[in-house]
């Protein structure tokens, strides 16, 4: 059986009606990883022997009566949930010896759900990234394409899925984290509403944008995936209170009349001719099903950017003081003092991303600049949630593009961050509006998979995970896997 | 020509909670080393911080008490810097909004009043301990401390002299305490104090002011503005400029060193925390605060007054800790509220010198209030005298017997028959024929000798006041 070319729902399947066991499909993904990763290089540790340990209780649970989707299904891990007893690095050499003494909520949860843990993959060193690149263990490559990037920062996440080697990932999105890399490897993932699913173990970047999300192959994997992360967490004060959305439930629900909101902003210079039309074609299709498009304006997009390098360094820059070199971590041999302990533990331990943005946020954050800066950039990021307000009174969701182009070649941005940073301008709106958007392969151009984004209100998720199933229910592109790895 | 010293107080008084501010640890004084830290305490990467709902009701508790506004929205903030003490490389505490803001304290100096104002109160973690001394070549981190609430009580530079800053010190030290909000105890770092300290020409502009931190006591707080109002003034007076400056108050040396100037302070790089929403204090919350609220001290002296009859002074010492006024106000209960005055007397007097000679608290006493009420309704009702009832006191003090018990076994019951007085002075007047020529002759201050020789005859437990009346009728005769 071909186990990796199968959706999450199949292999629950599967797994329900007996034809295979947990421990025969998580030591099915492990040989596939054996096989496989050493091209791609999308996991950073692999736990073998956690996984069938979790497998074999998953079936003894099985045997024992319980049902549930998740019930033995394997996954993979973004590195930047902290899993006990399991090296968590945040793809840093600051945390290259960090043994997580505890699980992230989101662990815990899937855990819970009798879910078998394949290994924590690789991602931008604390998130910080588009590209992977920024990764103190290596790139990770697409594979779509070996010298093209899977994008970030959950490259991993997407690259283990895009190959095989999971069915199904946990990701974190800060400014397009889990969509950006879902449309460079051709996968689905969805940012939950900010508040949605609990921070609490996840490894903070900036924690007002920070939001984990389920990925995988198609959105009603995420729907199941995501109904077991979500949830209110006394120990996150901005998790929502209250009980979640059913994500499942309205899967099946038609399109029709739907208003879809297409904002022009989106569709402006820059954004590429092939990614354009695939959006295009997504909004022709879902028209066919019955929904209304609209033209919509997010008059701010433009000051997004330049708004989420002030807010997000700058919480960054402070989130990252704790990596001193004093309780955990990287710290520096033979200090002279503790001047030099602090320095050199955090030069050696951060990779050159990393440090910029520690810089940046400093500076932001400093007397006489946190108003021209930080202030700004908050009101900013008032004028981007109204916009959005304003759009949702004409339309239901808001479709666009997640990145003007396909993944660009390895190496090829890393000389000029800004033109990398350019690359986010589509994602990072939702992040600032703490809203709810969805990623999901739109089709190919060049070979490279292109991905298009649906945005929605808060708590909107069914609405969107509904539309996004639609879409797939009547195309191709989101069961696709690259030869190489088929 | 004169100079004027003025003064503003930054007292960080610690929340008296069991659990910390953002943790659920312990908060309990004296533990081993790093046992009292949990994962949140120790800043491992991916926890959050989640309010301690006991301290928002404490710092309304004090925002009404000192009449303050209570901050509809109050916001958490970091406050950066790096020190291996604090875990997470930033202090989470409040800056531009706190929760508390204005208020005033009343303080008394020589007889005369004095509002002092208050600019702000705001909720804040504590750091860890360095440990400098027990490790050669390294520093000890003991993170026990991290993460306990503190309120940091600012006042506006209101004051202007040491003693002054001493009075407000501890009228804030008795107020914490009585709300429940602080135990006050400035050995453990409890209630801690910095003094903003300057001085400068009256009629002019404030001068420069140094900070002085590490009083750990009112005494040391007064010695150290002492001196660094000497030091500012002698620098002035040479010629030179005071430096603004954080300066170290040394007890053992008695004077203050400079900890780092202007030109090193530290940029803290304050911005709101992400990790907490803004704290919002509804009404209701303020209502059912003010509905749980204690007596406060100057309402109590207030009432001592009018209900029990005592004068300024009683009522200011009997109100001085909350603990000495509950045992007054139980043993004038148990008296059935008669005499107030009497009970103030021996709570104030005899109580007090013994609890202080024995170094214990009103809460260790070994005479209860209900004890001591049975030996103040024994003096009231004339069971004893005064003078009697305090060698009951002493044998109370070291037994568990009632004053009832002890006026029983040792015979210590009043003689107030006055027809057993009568005979008893007679045979004493008959017993000194010489002195009673003598005071017939004139010399009335024999008249204390004869009270003095009944007293001995009936081994003290005749009634003074019936003693007084029946000699001097029968030395009338």
């Amino acid at each position: 059986m071909n186990f990796h070319q199968m959706t999450m729902v199949q292999l629950a399947e599967q797994l329900r009606n007996k034809s295979v066991s947990s421990v025969e499909l998580t030591q099915y993904f492990l040989d596939r990883m054996a096989q496989f990763d050493g091209q791609i290089n999308s996991y950073i540790t692999q736990t073998p022997d956690l996984a069938l340990a979790q497998a074999a209780v998953a079936d003894a649970r099985r045997a024992a009566g319980e049902d549930g989707l998740l019930l033995g299904m394997p996954l993979a891990h973004k590195d930047i949930f902290c899993t006990k007893d399991v090296i968590t690095t945040c793809a840093s050499k600051m945390l290259a010896n960090f043994k997580a003494p505890y699980n992230a909520t989101v662990v815990e949860k899937l855990n819970a759900a009798g879910m078998v843990t394949l290994g924590k993959v690789n991602m931008d060193e604390f998130a910080m990234g588009s590209t992977t690149e920024n990764s103190a263990f290596g790139v990770t490559r697409n594979p779509w394409s070996l010298d093209a990037v899977p994008g970030g920062s959950s490259g991993g996440s997407a690259a283990a899925l895009a190959a095989g080697l999971a069915p199904v990932a946990t990701g974190t999105d800060t400014g397009g984290s889990i969509r950006q890399p879902a449309a460079f490897c051709g996968v689905t993932g969805i940012k939950p509403t900010y508040g949605s699913v609990s921070r609490y173990g996840m490894i903070a970047y900036a924690s007002s944008l920070d939001q984990g999300g389920p990925m995988a192959k198609t959105a009603e994997d995420c729907a199941h995936l995501l109904s077991a992360m979500a949830g209110f967490d006394e120990r996150d004060s901005t998790c929502a209170e209250g009980a979640r959305p059913d994500y499942v439930a309205g899967l099946n629900d038609s399109v029709k009349g739907l208003r879809i909101g297409l904002p022009k902003e989106y569709f402006g210079e820059g954004l590429s001719a092939e990614v354009k039309a695939a959006t295009m074609a997504v909004a022709a299709e879902l028209e066919k099903q019955g929904a209304v498009l609209v033209e919509v304006s997010l008059p701010n997009t433009s000051a997004a950017m330049p708004a989420y390098y002030v807010i997000a360094p700058a919480e960054a820059s402070s989130n990252l003081s704790r990596y001193d070199g004093v309780r955990f971590g990287h710290r520096c041999d033979n200090p002279k003092d503790l001047k030099d302990m602090y320095t050199r533990s955090r030069s050696e331990g951060f990779g050159a991303e990393v440090k910029r943005r520690i810089m940046v946020g400093a500076y932001v954050l400093s007397a006489g600049y946190y108003d021209a800066y930080y202030l700004k950039a908050q009101r900013v990021r008032r004028l981007i949630k109204q916009d959005f307000v304003n759009a949702f009174d004409q339309c239901d969701v808001i479709l666009g593009p997640v990145a003007p182009t396909p993944a660009w070649k390895l190496g090829e941005k890393t000389a000029d961050p800004t033109a990398m940073y350019l690359a986010d301008i589509y994602t990072i709106p939702v992040n600032l509006a703490g809203l709810p958007a969805i990623a999901l392969p739109a089709g190919f151009s060049g070979g490279l998979p292109v991905g298009v984004q649906l945005i929605g209100n808060y708590f909107s998720e069914p609405k969107l995970l509904n539309v996004a199933h639609q879409y797939q229910q009547a195309t191709q592109h989101h069961i696709q896997m690259p030869a190489a790895f088929a | 020509m004169t100079w004027e010293t003025v003064i503003g107080l930054e007292v960080h008084a610690q929340l008296a909670t069991n659990t910390k501010i953002f943790s659920a640890a312990s908060t309990a004084f004296g533990a081993m080393p790093n046992t009292q830290a949990c994962l949140v305490d120790l800043g491992m990467p991916g926890v959050l911080p989640v309010l301690n709902k006991g301290v928002v009701d404490m710092a309304i508790r004090f925002g009404l008490a000192v009449g303050a506004t209570v901050a509809e929205k109050s916001v958490f903030a970091r406050k950066n810097y790096f020190y291996p003490d604090l875990p997470k490389g930033y202090q989470i505490s409040q800056f531009e909004l706190p929760v508390v803001l204005g208020g005033q304290i009343t303080i008394e100096v020589d007889g005369k009043k004095k509002v002092i104002n208050l600019t702000r109160a705001h909720l804040e973690e504590d750091a860890g301990k360095s440990l400098h001394e027990d490790f050669e070549g390294y520093s000890g981190i003991d993170l026990n401390r991290a993460g306990t609430p503190l309120l940091e009580i600012v006042s506006e530079p209101d004051l202007r002299s040491p003693a002054e800053a001493v009075a407000y010190a501890k009228k804030l030290h008795e107020l914490v305490q009585y709300l429940g909000i602080c135990d006050g105890n400035m050995q453990e770092g409890s209630f801690r104090v910095d003094a903003n300290v300057s001085v400068h020409r009256p009629g002019a502009p404030f001068g420069t002011r140094a900070e002085i931190k590490n009083v750990n006591s009112f005494k040391f707080l007064e010695r150290a503005i002492m001196f660094e109002v000497e030091r500012q003034i002698d620098v002035i007076e040479a010629g030179g400029q005071v430096v603004q400056e954080t300066r170290l108050y040394d007890a053992a040396k008695d004077e203050t060193r400079s900890m780092r100037s202007k030109e090193e302070a530290m940029d803290y790089r304050y911005f709101p925390c992400p990790d907490l929403l803004p704290l919002i204090i509804t009404p209701a919350m303020i209502e059912a605060v003010k509905a749980d609220m204690p007596e406060l001290p100057d309402a109590k002296r207030a009432r001592f007054m009018s209900q029990y009859g005592l004068n300024d002074y009683d009522a200011m010492v009997l109100t001085n800790s909350r603990e000495i006024a509950d045992y007054y106000e139980a043993v004038v209960a148990a008296t059935g509220g008669k005499d107030a005055k009497i009970a103030a007397n021996w709570v104030m007097g005899e109580l007090n010198a013994r609890l202080n000679n024995d170094n214990l608290s009103i809460s260790e006493s070994p005479v209860d209030a209900q004890r001591m009420a049975g030996l103040i309704a024994r003096i009231l009702d004339q069971t004893i005298s005064g003078k009697i009832a305090k060698d009951v006191f002493d044998a109370m003090w070291t037994s568990q017997d009632s004053a009832d018990a002890i006026i029983e076994s040792k015979g210590l019951k009043q003689i107030t028959d006055p027809v057993a007085i009568a005979a008893m002075v007679r045979g004493v007047i008959d017993q000194f024929p010489e002195q009673l020529a003598q005071y017939k002759g004139g010399r009335d201050k024999l008249f204390g000798f004869f009270v003095g020789e009944v007293m001995k005859a009936t081994k003290g437990k005749a009634n003074p006041g019936q003693v007084n009346q029946i000699l001097k009728d029968e030395l009338a005769k």
